[in-house]
């Protein structure tokens, strides 16, 4: 059984304007442990379609079930990372940030300590567990943001751009960080991206998405070995191939 | 020799900034002092600062001062805790509900623009003069502008916090606790260092309408009829310096302690 | 996300929340478990308002109190914003003049009442003198920080443009420091508003709102009281909207300026 089905999804929002089409007719299965990317120009409803599997959003139609139930609003099999690095609560530190969600869990203050210096460890980052969000860099707040994402343990990582707002270098130590720390933990991820060159890094299928209105066009596997050579032949074939999808 | 030389040039650059600070309170003195002494007005109406020292020492020894000090401020902290509890709890639920906001808003713009003091009499009246009526009034001013900037607060609380938060399993009150009250502070903070000011102006003008028999307001007030000028000036000095020392012993630690330490105002 | 239907339903409710405290309120007056000298009808003090205006009394006092308002700030504007522009332009002017603003700064303008009745005596210089107190130092503040916050790299610009001392003054720091200016004379009204009403009450002056309300209390006219009350609020109200948000959508709104609070 598939880890994610997504059953012909549709969301239309009601504004001044008149309505608009959110995402239609979005119908695809995810698997365990898969990696995949949701790509697509602003507009496409990769976002919204992100926020709705999250349950912060309820599509005007279809249904989304996870491990074959069907998902009623958020819930902590799902953890999720935003693009703006001040997602994390100012008036906690880094461990305090991270062990967030195991305290809404109710996981006992030593447990939860030994848990959330992993995480940190896991984002290389425990040298700065005790810092404040605004003493660290966007790069090692996003860092922060995945741990907590993780640290509670769900089955599912949904991620919305969260490397956009970085500078191209950071960028790129990122996503080798995501890689190790998807190999590591196995999760379910699914990331939404414009770039393509970050999709065909990072994952095992691509879903490529276009506006007006916005749908699920086709589906691209990645089958290249990694750890991946974004300037190998076989990476820019893969890249091509996508912006072929894209534009045409 | 090097820490040394460091550790002096640091302590005399501390001394310079503590000259450069006290450089135009000496200069507006000695202009104060000369213009007394040569009584270029009646002594009775400007009293000279050595006059004004001794009324201070004088009523300190007396206990009078004291006295009056300690009342005005019973009463302020009164009146403020009941606007500050009143004021963060209103707040909150209109920022939380639009219900409450749209039933409150109203009535609180409405009643907001009107200074505090304009409604001295109409409570005097009402619940007739003394203590009550003070303290009510302090509670009552005070309490808007900590309710307007609790609301705004709340409101301002980051999208992307409560989505976090919500993702990580909080929900209800663990929200509230957890999120909401340390994302508005800022603004909170900020509405209570107003009330703040707000009850302080309140308190002395209610004082001085007679409707106490000690504080400070009625102790300045009353000097008048004597033309004790000196006595009202060292009470003037004395309100500055309750109201400053309040601001440095209260409001800046817990803002240093808060919402400077998490970097969310500096 | 707020929508249409939102808002219509956020008037009606105000509309039934006005309406409400209205109701309980007459029916609390009129129960006559409180005296009508002390807890008027809405009639009444509708009443009275109709009164005062027709014979003339109450503008009479709103004219008096306006005039000692726009007084005192008009002389706190003249003293204030040069100033405080001064303060920021040069280092010297500051550090004479900061200290001493931030003693001041915190005594309540009401606390110099006596003093100024001594000095000044019983009526209009008193109150103007208190409200020029308490409108001063929003102005002066303001305008130091908002010279002291112009973008030095507008300066730059400026000058690699060509500009010259004088006229990176006038046409770069002082628009640059409007948002400011603005919000420093929003607080100086604010300020002024408490000290004339407060003063008014205090220097029993024989004009002007706060002394009405003053004297309304001798004679148990609560009706009076609220009418004036209400008077006040809307003049308030009338400065708050008309004037300064006229005032802020031309310039500082336009020029897309304003000062958003930290994060």
């Amino acid at each position: 059984m598939p880890h994610i089905e997504v059953h012909d999804v549709s969301l239309i929002y009601d504004t001044p304007a008149g309505r608009v089409v959110g995402v239609e007719h979005a119908s695809f299965d995810i698997e365990q442990s898969e990696f995949v990317c949701l790509v697509g120009p602003s507009g496409c409803g990769k976002s919204t379609l992100l926020n709705i599997i999250a349950g912060f959003l309820v599509p005007t139609a279809g249904e989304i079930r996870i491990g074959g139930k069907a998902i009623t609003g958020h819930g902590m099999d799902r953890g999720i990372v935003f693009q703006d690095f001040a997602q994390l609560f100012p008036w906690r530190t880094a461990r305090g940030n991270v062990a967030f969600g195991l305290e809404m869990k109710g996981v006992p203050a030593p447990e939860r300590e030994r848990i959330a210096l992993e995480h940190l460890r896991l984002v290389k980052l425990e040298r700065f567990a005790n810092a404040y969000p605004h003493h660290l860099s966007g790069g090692m707040q996003q860092r922060v943001a995945i741990a907590r994402a993780l640290a509670y343990n769900p089955s599912v990582l949904l991620m919305d751009e969260p490397f956009a707002a970085l500078d191209a270098l950071t960028r790129d130590d990122m996503q080798k960080l995501l890689a190790d720390v998807w190999r590591e933990t196995r999760k379910t991820v699914v990331y939404v991206t414009h770039n393509v060159a970050e999709a065909v890094y990072l994952a095992d299928r691509v879903l490529v998405m276009t506006p007006h209105p916005g749908t699920v066009r086709c589906q691209v596997p990645i089958r290249l070995e990694r750890p991946r050579d974004p300037l190998s032949a076989e990476f820019i074939e893969h890249q091509k191939e996508l912006l072929r999808r894209l534009g045409g | 020799m090097q820490s040394i030389k460091a550790a002096l040039a640091r302590a005399s650059k501390r001394w310079g900034e503590a000259l450069r600070t006290a450089f135009p309170f000496v200069v507006v003195g000695a202009l104060w002092e000369v213009a007394a002494r040569l009584q270029i007005f009646p002594v009775r109406l400007f009293p000279s600062l050595e006059s004004i020292a001794a009324a201070f020492v004088r009523l300190t020894i007396s206990g009078v001062l004291p006295h009056h000090a300690a009342d005005t401020v019973l009463r302020l902290i009164v009146g403020f805790a009941l606007a500050a509890s009143i004021g963060v709890a209103t707040g909150v639920a209109m920022g939380r509900s639009r219900l409450a906001e749209d039933l409150a808003l109203p009535l609180v713009s409405m009643a907001a623009p009107i200074p505090g003091i304009a409604y001295a009499p109409l409570f005097l009246l009402w619940f007739g003069p003394g203590n009550i009526s003070a303290v009510l009034l302090v509670g009552f001013a005070s309490a808007f502008p900590i309710i307007l900037n609790t609301w705004t607060g709340v409101k301002a609380v980051k999208d992307v916090w409560l989505r976090s938060a919500l993702a990580l399993g909080a929900d209800g009150r663990r929200l509230f606790h957890e999120v909401i009250l340390p994302g508005a502070l800022p603004y909170i903070l900020t509405g209570l260092r107003l009330g703040f000011a707000q009850a302080w102006r309140i308190l002395v003008g209610v004082e001085m309408l007679a409707a106490v028999s000690w504080g400070l307001g009625w102790m300045i007030f009353g000097a008048r009829e004597f033309l004790n000028t000196d006595v009202m000036l060292e009470g003037v000095a004395v309100i500055g310096m309750i109201g400053l020392t309040l601001e440095k012993l209260v409001f800046k630690p817990i803002e240093d302690f808060t919402v400077v330490r998490w970097g969310m105002m500096t | 996300m707020s929508t249409f239907a939102d808002h219509t339903r956020s008037i009606r409710r105000a509309a039934v929340s006005l309406f409400l405290a209205a109701a309980a309120y007459e029916s609390i007056a009129r129960s006559g478990v409180f005296p009508p000298s002390l807890l008027p009808s809405l009639v009444a003090v509708a009443g009275a308002l109709v009164d005062g205006v027709l014979d003339g009394s109450l503008p009479a006092h709103a004219l008096a109190t306006l005039y000692r308002v726009l007084m005192g700030v008009g002389l706190a504007i003249a003293f204030g914003l040069p100033l405080g522009i001064l303060m920021g332009r040069y280092r010297a002017v500051e550090s004479f003049v900061l200290p001493l603003a931030s003693a001041l700064m915190p005594i309540p303008s009401l606390a110099w009442v006596p003093v100024f009745i001594l000095w000044l005596g019983l009526g209009n210089a008193t109150a103007i003198g208190i409200v020029l107190y308490a409108a001063l130092f929003p102005l002066l503040l303001n305008a130091w920080s908002g010279v002291r916050a112009v973008d030095p790299l507008w300066l730059r610009a400026g000058s690699a443009m060509g500009a010259d001392e004088r006229a990176l003054f006038w046409k770069v720091i002082l628009p640059g420091a409007f948002p400011f200016v603005i919000a420093g004379l929003r607080q100086a009204f604010l300020r002024a508003w408490i000290a004339v009403v407060g003063a008014e009450m205090l220097a029993a002056s024989d004009w002007g709102l706060g002394w009405i309300i003053f004297d309304a209390k001798e004679f148990l006219r609560a009706d009076v009281m609220l009418a004036s009350l209400a008077v006040i609020g809307m003049i308030g109200f009338a400065f708050e909207r008309l004037i300064f948000g006229s005032l802020e959508r031309v310039t500082v709104l336009r020029w897309g300026m304003v000062r958003t609070a930290k994060r």
